[in-house]
């Protein structure tokens, strides 16, 4: 092992105290696997069915994550406006609060007795207890986590490249368009793959705002929590699945660099 | 100066690690020695007899100084797994028999578990019952956003039980994880009706008004108690479960809508 220069071993210390406090759960999580009917249990028609829809509406928001947070993050990393830093904080606060508490508040918002929930039900809209409320709460507690990558990334980058494309007569969604975008690109991908990866593993606010039934609303992480009920196996089975997909997701954030380095067009 | 960074970031993360894994072992019960006869037994309920538990177990404190009764309330079988996982517990009030069954198999009881009340389903609707709902069929109609809880749970079971003896088959638009779930989206008014148990009504204070049905009468719910093959304080263990078989157990069940044993 390799000490890099200047940091004390004590600090190694705890991070291998904190790594082992990560790992070991999951390798309990894995333990706990019953390997004989893994694949039984993982390609049940409920579990099946729960993947699928989770899938489906992880994708669709974060689709709604790119094309809400996008334009967010431009807002506040490229513009200045009276109150700037109240609406980051206000961007950011699905990330700390309890996700039933956001359950809660769609429910107030999008429910029947809610805020709008006289006027979507005069366009015989029904939000509650359908997959769009799954792909509502979903991109709710997503959102921050495209609009942070996003928005990191294009103070990294700067605005020489756009402003000199500006001078050259190039429109502002011109520059978006082939500057900014490309320049940005793999703060984006991370940016929507962690909100990929929060999507799926959305749990509390799914269950206060859109309820549980199987291919509707049950997604995979309701799935687990069912079937802890009655059968732990499919239960672990199941959680060990989005371990992997969590790992992978990971894996590919990891992969990802933060910076294009592309000859001729870097920042500095 | 390195020597004292080492022995800081020992002393923060010693007394951390031994804190972490101190949750798991039962730690010593009361103070130590205020009181010559200082005893602590810790109750796992089901959820749904919070209230009741929480009165009556401030009741046998003042009837029984120097005991302390810990409570901790959860979904039943969330209850049996913690037990199962070795949990320090004396006793265990169980919302339905099935659970507790599991928890004899497995030799975690002491004695025959007691059944000390029985529940019924009613339908919850929203104040003002804007679906004008009358009868368990009328849960079934297609205009009815009706809530229930999932079969794996309890009150799905006995759900379950409710739609065979009526002959109807009811499409929810959801199966909820616990009855509280099928209580909030009622009384929030995004469902226009649930099935609950009758003592659920009662507890809701008005955010939710109960309509019996016939049928409620043959799906009855059978709450049990026992202690705990691990119990470290029998003496009053056994104290605290004659007190809930008990004339004031038996009538703190009966004022929230209990119904008596067997």
């Amino acid at each position: 092992m390799t000490t890099a220069l200047g940091v004390p071993r004590w600090v190694l210390v705890l991070a291998a105290v904190g790594a082992a406090f990560v790992l070991a759960p999951l390798l309990a999580l894995a333990a706990r696997v019953n390997w004989a009917e893994f694949l039984d249990l993982v390609t049940s028609e409920s579990a099946v069915t729960a993947m699928s829809l989770s899938l489906r509406t992880s994708t669709a928001a974060t689709v709604l994550c790119v094309v809400l947070g996008v334009p967010m993050a431009l807002a506040l990393a490229r513009t200045s406006f009276p109150g700037q830093g109240v609406a980051r904080a206000l961007v950011l606060i699905p990330l700390a609060l309890p996700p039933v508490i956001s359950g809660i508040a769609l429910l107030s918002t999008f429910g029947r007795e809610g805020l709008l929930g006289g006027t979507l039900q005069v366009l015989g809209i029904q939000v509650a207890f359908s997959t769009a409320a799954v792909v509502l709460a979903q991109t709710f507690v997503a959102l921050p986590f495209l609009v942070l990558s996003f928005e990191s990334g294009l103070r990294v980058a700067g605005t020489r490249y756009e402003a000199v494309a500006a001078t050259l007569g190039a429109r502002p969604t011109t520059v978006l368009r082939r500057i900014t975008i490309p320049l940005v690109l793999p703060a984006l991908l991370s940016g929507a793959v962690l909100s990929f990866a929060r999507a799926l593993g959305e749990f509390g606010a799914t269950l206060a705002f859109a309820g549980s039934l199987q291919g509707v609303t049950r997604t995979l992480p309701l799935e687990i929590y069912l079937q802890r009920e009655t059968d732990p196996d499919a239960a672990v089975a199941l959680s060990l699945v989005l371990v992997v997909v969590s790992l992978l997701v990971v894996a590919v954030t990891l992969r990802t660099p933060t910076r294009v380095p592309r000859p001729g067009l870097r920042p500095e | 100066m390195r020597g004292a960074w080492v022995r800081m970031a020992t002393v923060l993360t010693v007394p951390l690690l031994g804190a972490l894994v101190g949750c798991s072992a039962p730690t010593p019960a009361g103070g130590s020695g205020a009181s010559e006869e200082s005893a602590s037994i810790t109750v796992f309920a089901a959820a749904s007899l919070q209230h009741i538990f929480t009165d009556l177990a401030a009741w046998f404190e003042s009837e029984h100084p120097g005991t302390s009764v810990q409570l901790s309330f959860a979904g039943s079988s969330d209850l049996a797994a913690q037990i199962l996982a070795g949990a320090p517990a004396d006793i265990f009030a169980s919302a339905d028999e099935r659970t507790m069954t599991a928890l004899v198999g497995e030799e975690r009881v002491r004695d025959t578990p007691l059944a000390f009340a029985t529940n019924r389903m009613q339908i919850a609707v929203p104040p003002g019952n804007p679906a004008r709902i009358g009868s368990l069929a009328d849960l079934a109609r297609e205009d009815v956003l009706t809530v229930i809880c999932a079969p794996q749970v309890p009150c799905g079971a006995a759900t379950k039980d409710a739609e065979r003896i009526a002959g109807i088959r009811l499409k929810p638009v959801s199966e909820e994880m616990s009855v509280t779930d099928v209580l909030g989206k009622v009384a929030s008014g995004e469902a226009d009706a649930g099935l609950v148990y009758v003592t659920d009504v009662l507890s809701s204070e008005g955010r939710v008004i109960g309509v019996s049905f016939p049928e409620s009468q043959q799906v009855v719910n059978t709450y049990t108690i026992a202690e705990l093959a691990g119990s470290s304080n029998r003496a009053a263990a056994q104290e605290f479960i004659a007190a809930v078989m008990g004339e004031k157990g038996q009538s703190v069940l009966h004022a929230a809508g209990f119904g008596p044993p067997g």
